[in-house]
């Protein structure tokens, strides 16, 4: 199995408070991988970084084995007093919009829809990177098949659009561009159960039968150690265990703290 | 007083001088959508287009009037468009740019700082008399059942309506309009979807700085050119963007054209002073502030989770 990501020592501040710190981790092709803590672990903190939404401190991303994001000895070079992303010495880091163009998607956090568009319109930024009308037009049904909901709403403002819907909006989003490495940012946060499950179910269908490499961070241990082949626990943004999520279900620490056992 | 003959005059002054005060909103609210910030030197980016558009029409229009000289008028205003959109990006990122991830301040006093620069580049280098830009018609008024019509008013209106409803149509259908439209939505999740948000932000300033050039040029045939007739128009178009509802679209025609009836109908049905017609919008925009803030087409901004 290949590393299609592969995160190496990576740190990441918000001013003085370090929110990683020397973070590894890696996601094989094909892989469902979680990664599960508590609030203000780093988890949505970790995503963005590999998005370059947040510019990393130290360390670096591979995707598809090449270098995204790198910080030399020196550490980033600031300016205004905040790291900028992309400074000429690190010609390797990518901004988000070509990490993106390189089949990376992220549904992130609170889902954030274009509230003022359509779902249609959303579809269509999704897919805004292909190029193909007829390849949008296809997707578009795929997805209005895949989320039959959708598709009923597709003249709707997405405003109007319940918690749920909006989360399958923003998974359809991202499926949009045909991405080889979904990444999900606690896809079941306020929703029912019933809606949780169908969710998950569509995550290991767009895993098994599109090929889809997905990497999800959720809170709720137990549906997402359920969900994935393997998983890292994270706290106070540190890496502290890493398993096969079929080990974390069964070890004391995660049992303990994670799935509400005592 | 209060004849309907009377009444369509002053409707149609007020749509024209509304039309004019709209084209110049656009861009405060469109830089406004994505930057959250307010252009300041968007009235000096007016003037400059005027007068590369009043330059470019002296050079080319030859000597006597005829289709050519119309011909011209256009071509001379396209050039102070293109002139302006460039100078436009060029402000943005040498000016703005730097300073995106600064205070929300720094941008400000910056605009503030090219607004200055560039109205005193202009009283330099072109002086400060006020030049006139000829008609490139014969101006005299058509009497239609007792109204006055200026081939100069059916221009303004005729660009107004055929710039806004481009604009509409660009940015509601087009693939960058969409892409402008959620980048001013939501900036990181707009690059999520693989947008260059630094070529969308170059794009919106390009097009709000043709559009003011436009309504420059169109009012200079009146006003003249000078170095800072940007000043005091930019101002009264900004505050038809915030009444309109800042960051909307709509809300920039909408405003727009509501301050230029009011202003019109202001001084000539409610007899307001002539010499108080500026403060009018000024007066508009206070009762807007304490009654909707978010301005007529706004929304009321959300805090951010
Ligand atoms: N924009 C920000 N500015 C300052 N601090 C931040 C910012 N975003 C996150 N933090 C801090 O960084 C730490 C990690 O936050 P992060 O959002 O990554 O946590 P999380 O694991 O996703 O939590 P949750 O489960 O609540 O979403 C927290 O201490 C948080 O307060
Ligand atoms: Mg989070």
């Amino acid at each position: 199995m290949s590393k299609l990501l592969d995160i190496d020592s990576i740190s990441v501040s918000y001013g003085s408070i370090k929110a990683l710190r020397e973070v590894s981790l890696h996601v094989n092709e094909g892989e469902i991988v979680c990664l599960i803590g508590a609030n203000g672990a780093g988890k949505s903190t970790l995503l963005k970084a590999i998005v370059a939404l947040e510019p990393i401190t130290h360390g670096s991303i591979a995707y598809q084995g090449q270098m995204i994001a790198q910080i030399d000895e020196n550490g980033a070079k600031k300016k205004f007093g905040v790291p900028i992303r992309r400074s000429k010495g690190l010609s390797s880091n990518l901004r988000t919009d070509e990490i993106a163009g390189r089949g990376v998607a992220l549904v992130p956090e609170g889902r954030r829809v274009f509230a003022d568009m359509t779902v249609e319109e959303n579809l269509d930024m999704g897919a805004f990177l292909v190029r193909d009308d007829e390849l949008i037009a296809r997707k578009k049904e795929e997805m209005y098949d895949f989320f039959p909901i959708l598709g009923a709403r597709r003249k709707q403002k997405t405003r109007s659009l319940s918690g749920g819907e909006q989360q399958m909006l923003a998974i359809a989003r991202a499926l949009m561009s045909s991405p080889r490495l979904l990444l999900l940012d606690e896809p079941g946060l306020g929703l029912a159960p019933l809606i949780i499950q169908d969710i998950f179910e569509k995550i290991h269908i767009i895993n098994r039968e599109d090929k889809v490499t997905v990497f999800l961070v959720e809170q709720n241990a137990s549906i997402a150690l359920k969900a994935s082949n393997r998983g890292y626990v994270m706290e106070n943004g540190v890496i502290v265990l890493s398993d096969f999520s079929t080990n974390l279900l069964e070890n004391e620490k995660v049992r303990a703290a994670y799935l509400g056992d005592s | 007083m209060g004849s309907i003959a009377e009444f369509f005059q002053h409707l149609m002054n007020g749509l024209t001088l509304g039309g004019i005060y709209a084209l110049i909103a656009l861009g405060y609210t469109m830089v406004y959508g994505i930057l959250k910030f307010i252009n300041f030197a968007h009235g000096d980016i007016l003037m400059v287009g005027s007068y590369i558009g009043l330059f470019t029409f002296d050079a080319i229009r030859g000597q006597t009037m005829g289709p050519w000289t119309v011909i011209a008028f256009f071509i001379a205003m396209l050039a102070g468009m293109l002139f302006s959109a460039g100078l436009g990006m060029a402000i943005e990122r040498i000016a703005y740019k730097p300073l995106r991830r600064a205070t929300r301040l720094a941008p400000l006093l910056s605009a503030i700082g090219v607004s200055f620069i560039l109205s005193n580049m202009a009283a330099w280098m072109w002086g400060t008399k006020s030049r006139k830009l000829d008609y490139p018609f014969d101006n005299s008024p058509i009497y239609l059942k007792g109204v006055s019509i200026t081939p100069h008013q059916i221009l303004i209106l005729a660009v107004v309506i055929v710039m806004m409803v481009a604009l509409k149509l660009f940015v509601d259908r087009s693939r960058i309009g969409k892409a402008m439209r959620a980048t001013s939505l939501d900036q990181d999740t707009a690059k999520l979807m693989g947008i260059k948000a630094d070529k969308i932000i170059a794009i919106t300033f390009a097009i709000g700085s043709a559009l003011a050039a436009t309504a420059g040029f169109l009012i200079a045939l009146e006003i003249k050119v000078y170095p800072s007739m940007g000043t005091m128009t930019g101002l009264k178009a900004f505050v038809a963007a915030v009444v309109g509802g800042i960051g909307n679209i709509s809300g920039a025609m909408l405003g727009g054209i509501l301050l230029g009836l009011l202003e019109t109908f202001g001084v000539a049905l409610l007899g307001i002073p002539y010499g108080l017609r500026d403060t009018i919008a000024f007066v508009a925009l206070i009762i807007i502030l304490l009654v909707k803030p978010e301005g007529l087409l706004g929304k009321a901004e959300k805090e951010k989770v």
